[in-house]
């Protein structure tokens, strides 16, 4: 009886050990991240301020904002969403639903996990090679976009094949016996009920490559850039152009990291703000992820 | 006595493999117009896989091999002979599942999918459709309000009727029924047997059920089933009453399966 007695305090000894060593190593994971975000924001805040958003980068840090960043930022993501998109999640379907399950398909599968892994600037060296000095697209918002798309690719279709994978093959079944060709019960069941989990992984993947510096400093972005690209609508007809396709930019984290390298005190300041409103940018995409999926949870329980 | 013209679908020397695997062994039988076959016999024994073959579910799945006749009549073609479409059998039999598997669509278009495939979409047509095949598996009064509602709020006894009514909205030569009570309470199983005897004044049915009372009180044909082989075929009566072979009699009092 004693023996066990010893031997069970001696076992809580070790079951408290754990728990203070977890209790610890949990914190310094969170102090430092608030430490960092505290100090972000009380560099930056003041910065803050309408002007900010609608000036362009200058040489007196007061006068300098993030207007060239943002719309770059922004108009890089709308390609990047338009090239990764279609083709990640035709990707993930024809593997999931088409492909037939042999080796290929395995090789295939690992191959794009590891894409996944691949570190981006990896990935703007070979938009460096292929769209800037082999299809000629210049150093554009069109490269930076694809150059993320190429990113981001892997990201799109994994979380396609798991939204698909999630669909119970009663379904399918109940589709093919009504009939139903392939295509059909892709177009009306897998798409729809999987629409929630592949946006998700969109957005994050998408909320990935908004922070991404290195492939957009490969393909030649500007540090520098006191202009807009050109506007996306025009007052003659057809009302859209795509000429900001082939225009110069930068993007948010470049204008942070040039003005981060400047010796200025103002311009640290600067580069604060510029973080906070790229993380709010990241932690507004982010929540938007967990909305869809929880509006699509709701609506859809196998 | 039975004529040809009562005969649905006559099976001829079926085999079935699953890659090397000889599911089924040499089946011979008929299948007559507008009664109830039902198709018992232990777990295993391919009751599943030989209902399978009638809408060439099989084929969705890799390495699957038919050998064989099943000719359906009166257009007298082979369902199984690969120069058929598969799709084009689904469309003339359909299937009611283990489980309910309803679309996560509204009642509506659950039903009306089999339809939609088919390219009709006339408001009228398929408003008419819908509620024909929900009147005639009798959850048309417990819906009639809310068709529009996810089919997913329905209980699972309502679900599987709405899955018959699913199967019954393209008008199908033959329908299938694979343990369609399996997952239900007593009450909706007990709902259920009465739908199908009610609907083989209409269709053509073949059940699988793992349940002897429940091909006893459905069927009027019973097949039984083991490792592969049809062992005994004849009129449910007398296969629970007097079978003649000795496996089939174990099987029926419960002494083996």
């Amino acid at each position: 009886m004693k023996d066990i007695r010893k031997r069970i305090r001696c076992n809580k000894l070790w079951n408290n050990v754990f728990l203070i060593v977890g209790l610890l190593s949990t914190f310094v994971g969170l102090v430092l991240l608030f430490a960092l975000m505290a100090d972000l924001f009380i560099d930056g805040f003041p910065r803050l301020s309408y002007k900010f958003f609608t000036s362009f980068p200058s040489r007196f840090p007061d006068e300098a904002g993030i207007l060239s960043a943002w719309v770059g930022s922004f108009l890089v993501l709308l390609v990047t969403a338009f090239a990764a998109i279609p083709l990640g999640i035709a990707a993930g379907i024809y593997l999931e639903e088409y492909a037939k399950k042999n080796w290929i398909t395995d090789i295939i599968e690992i191959n794009i996990a590891n894409l996944a892994g691949v570190p981006s600037i990896v990935y703007g060296l070979l938009a460096l090679g292929i769209f800037v000095y082999l299809f000629k697209f210049g150093e554009s918002i069109l490269t930076g976009g694809l150059a993320l798309a190429l990113l981001i690719l892997p990201m799109v279709i994994m979380a396609t094949r798991e939204a698909i994978r999630a669909i119970p093959n009663s379904i399918r079944e109940a589709s093919y016996a009504l009939g139903a060709t392939k295509w059909q019960t892709v177009q009306h069941h897998i798409i729809p009920y999987s629409t929630g989990g592949i946006l998700t992984g969109v957005i994050i993947g998408l909320s990935r490559a908004i922070g991404e510096t290195a492939p957009i400093i490969t393909v030649g972005a500007l540090t520098f850039i006191a202009f807009l690209p050109s506007s996306p609508i025009s007052s003659v007809f057809p009302f859209i152009n795509f000429k900001w396709l082939s225009d110069p930019f930068t993007v948010m984290p470049i204008q942070m990291f040039n003005w981060v390298s400047r010796p200025q005190h103002g311009f640290q300041l600067n580069a604060a703000a510029a973080g906070i409103v790229l993380m709010l940018m990241t932690l507004i995409m982010n929540g938007l992820a967990i909305y869809i999926r929880y509006r699509f949870r709701k609506k859809i329980k196998w | 006595m039975t004529t040809t013209d009562d005969i649905k679908a006559q099976v001829k020397n079926l085999n079935f493999y699953y890659g090397d695997v000889h599911a089924l062994k040499n089946i011979n039988l008929s299948i007559e117009r507008r009664k109830v076959t039902a198709l018992i016999g232990p777990s295993g024994c391919g009751k599943t896989t030989f209902l399978r073959c009638f809408n060439r579910m099989h084929d969705l799945y890799p390495n699957n091999k038919y050998e064989g006749e099943i000719i359906l009549f009166p257009d007298n073609i082979n369902i199984i002979s690969p120069a058929i479409d598969p799709i084009e059998i689904r469309m003339q039999i359909s299937m009611v599942f283990q489980k309910p598997n309803p679309f996560p669509k509204s009642i509506y278009e659950n039903v009306a999918y089999g339809l939609r495939v088919r390219g009709i979409n006339k408001r009228q047509i398929l408003d008419e459709k819908v509620e024909k095949s929900l009147r005639g598996a009798a959850l048309w009064d417990e819906v009639k309000d809310r068709l529009h509602n996810l089919a997913f709020d329905l209980s699972g006894g309502q679900q599987q009727r709405l899955c018959i009514a699913r199967a019954l909205a393209t008008d199908p030569r033959i329908l299938l029924f694979d343990e369609p009570t399996s997952a239900l309470d007593p009450t909706a199983t007990s709902k259920i047997e009465e739908l199908i005897i009610e609907l083989k004044t209409e269709v053509t049915i073949i059940i699988v059920t793992h349940n002897m009372q429940q091909a006893a009180r459905v069927s009027d044909y019973t097949a039984f089933m083991y490792l592969g082989e049809i062992i005994e075929f004849g009129k449910t009566d007398k296969i629970f009453t007097a079978p003649s072979n000795k496996l089939t009699e174990e099987y029926i009092t419960g002494r083996f399966g």
